[in-house]
């Protein structure tokens, strides 16, 4: 009977020790986003006044003054507008063609997914200059086309749609072939639907990807207005970098959509995480 | 008869497989492939992308990167940078994902905490930890005064740059590594674990000859993963210190960057672009040798 005692307890402060380490490292994780809150809300001339973690004054004014000395609003669209058409176009163009490796056959099919998945090993620092010269040919900087095009086919998505495409039997197609659906009413209406966990989880990705950007935005746009929310950010800081009230109001105001989208989408995206990663 | 519908046939799918492949191919050539084969001509000629004329060089910008001693401390702060970030950003995952894996209240909300900054752009953190790494106000020397130590001026002392915008990676890659890590802890049998048990092994034992080496594959993947990451950090060292001061933080990609948009070496700069692609290149040769004897397809 003490012995079983003597364990339970052994048990519980055992627990007790892990709460303590996680809850450590919880608050080194967490200190930023209370730091950035907190200083967001405070009165502008307690700005450098001892440093409260928890907001004990709630100035919603800075707020306004933030988005008044830099065009937020439009950063904000644009940002939007980015992050949407990217994601619409990994999970569209990334199922088209995934769809074609995995169900259609055709000439150079494996060498040409090949050359796809090899697109994975160029960093993004060899494409930055050439790409930045083509689109200025173009005539796309300063325009949607330019922030969104090179950005709109990932070969991370191709290959994710086309592993999770692998895992849906054929018999499905060929039923809704019987049915008299052609090969695009199969992919869109048959190979989609199934595949919603890949969609779901690219989708995500490709939205958080197109909103957290920055290099690329940073070096196609010039004109304000066409800006995006992360390179309004850095040039906020680099201009009011000592108002902090502001610079956290502004830093809040980029970073809550973000938040806000994965206190509801967690699930999917912790598990489109190690979808992505550990599939084969 | 058969045979003509059957290659009607063929044509009708290479036409579908076509139609289903050209956003992907527009896209890929045009913004992937065609950049790289231009970079590589680029690096061949001295050109600031204004005048009409490229002069081609040869391996001159190659040349003169190598005898470039900027070039060198790039290199040299990128691979400091990539160590840090990676072994110390596995180990915390590691840990995490560990405590983790046993039955715990709070688990989910643990987990998602500590994955938030992987979703947090790197230029909203850039900005916040600057302000927390401020050397008066700053949270981490207010809270170091508490335990009663001096903390430097992080962001502006060339001996402690490095090290902070080192932090800020490793709070970015956490989440991830813990997540994956917890994929990996979750796909080991708990029988392994138990059966070492009752042979009396103690946790560290079972650790040490259990644990760790059947999670080998994870932590190759891992690791290789955060490499190529690391390799190519940016954003938060753009804010952060721009590379400074006197070149603590200039990793290769802000080097490239101040080269091409900056100083407009556009030949020099594509020159740096083709060395973070061999970085690259190599490490992934490295992960498809790893990857053919480890072999996670477990997972």
């Amino acid at each position: 009977m003490k012995q079983r005692n003597w364990a339970s307890i052994c048990r519980r402060t055992n627990r007790l020790a892990l709460h303590g380490v996680l809850l450590m490292g919880a608050w080194v994780v967490v200190l930023p986003y209370l730091w950035m809150i907190t200083t967001s809300l405070k009165p502008l001339k307690l700005t450098f006044s001892p440093p409260y973690l928890l907001p004990v004054w709630f100035q919603w004014e800075n707020y306004r003054a933030a988005w008044e000395a830099a065009p937020f609003a439009r950063y904000y669209l644009n940002s939007a507008i980015m992050a949407a058409a990217i994601a619409i176009g990994q999970v569209l163009g990334g199922a088209m063609a995934a769809y074609a490796f995995d169900r259609l056959n055709f000439r150079f099919k494996e060498p040409l997914f090949l050359l796809f998945l090899g697109t994975l090993m160029i960093p993004f620092h060899l494409q930055v200059i050439p790409s930045y010269l083509i689109i200025q040919r173009l005539g796309w900087l300063n325009t949607y086309a330019g922030l969104i095009i090179p950005r709109l086919i990932s070969a991370f998505g191709v290959f994710l749609m086309r592993q999770f495409f692998r895992t849906i039997p054929r018999e499905l197609d060929e039923a809704a072939m019987i049915d008299g659906c052609g090969r695009l009413c199969i992919l869109f209406r048959i190979l989609l639907p199934v595949a919603r966990p890949a969609v779901t989880a690219l989708g995500l990705f490709a939205f958080l990807f197109g909103w957290n950007d920055f290099l690329w935005p940073l070096i196609v746009t010039t004109d304000p207005n066409m800006q995006t929310i992360q390179v309004g950010l850095a040039t906020f800081y680099g201009k009011y970098g000592t108002q902090w009230v502001y610079l956290m109001a502004g830093t809040v105001t980029s970073t809550l959509p973000v938040l806000g989208l994965f206190i509801l989408a967690q699930r999917w995206i912790i598990e489109g995480v190690t979808m992505g990663s550990l599939k084969e | 008869m058969t045979e003509r519908r059957t290659m009607a046939r063929n044509r009708e799918e290479t036409v579908t497989a076509l139609i289903c492949l050209l956003p992907a191919l527009l896209v890929f050539g045009l913004f992937n492939i065609y950049p790289a084969l231009y970079a590589a001509w680029l690096s061949l000629v001295k050109w600031d992308g204004l005048s009409t004329v490229q002069i081609f060089v040869g391996f001159t910008n190659y040349r003169t990167l190598l005898a470039d001693p900027e070039f060198w401390n790039s290199a040299r702060v990128t691979l400091l940078y990539t160590i840090g970030v990676t072994v110390l950003g596995l180990a915390a995952g590691l840990t995490v994902a560990l405590v983790l894996n046993q039955r715990l209240f709070g688990r989910t909300l643990y987990r998602a905490i500590y994955f938030t900054p992987v979703i947090t752009a790197s230029v909203a953190a850039g900005v916040v930890w600057s302000l927390l790494f401020d050397p008066i106000s700053g949270m981490v020397n207010l809270t170091l005064k508490v335990i009663g130590l001096q903390g430097p001026d992080w962001l502006g002392d060339p001996k402690w740059a490095l090290p902070a915008v080192t932090l800020v990676g490793i709070w970015k890659r956490l989440g991830f590594n813990m997540v994956i890590y917890l994929a990996g802890l979750q796909a080991i049998p708990r029988e392994y674990d138990d059966a070492a048990k009752v042979d009396g092994a103690s946790s560290w034992q079972r650790f040490r000859h259990i644990t760790w080496p059947l999670l080998m594959p994870t932590t190759v993947l891992l690791a290789i993963m955060s490499v190529i990451d690391a390799f190519q950090a940016f954003d938060h060292i753009f804010v952060m210190t721009f590379g400074g001061p006197m070149g603590a933080t200039d990793v290769l990609p802000l080097y490239l960057y101040r080269q091409g948009f900056r100083l407009f070496h556009l030949g020099y700069a594509s020159a740096v672009g083709w060395v973070i692609f061999l970085l690259v290149f190599i490490t992934t040769l490295l992960q498809w040798r790893f990857s053919r004897f480890g072999g996670w397809q477990r997972a």
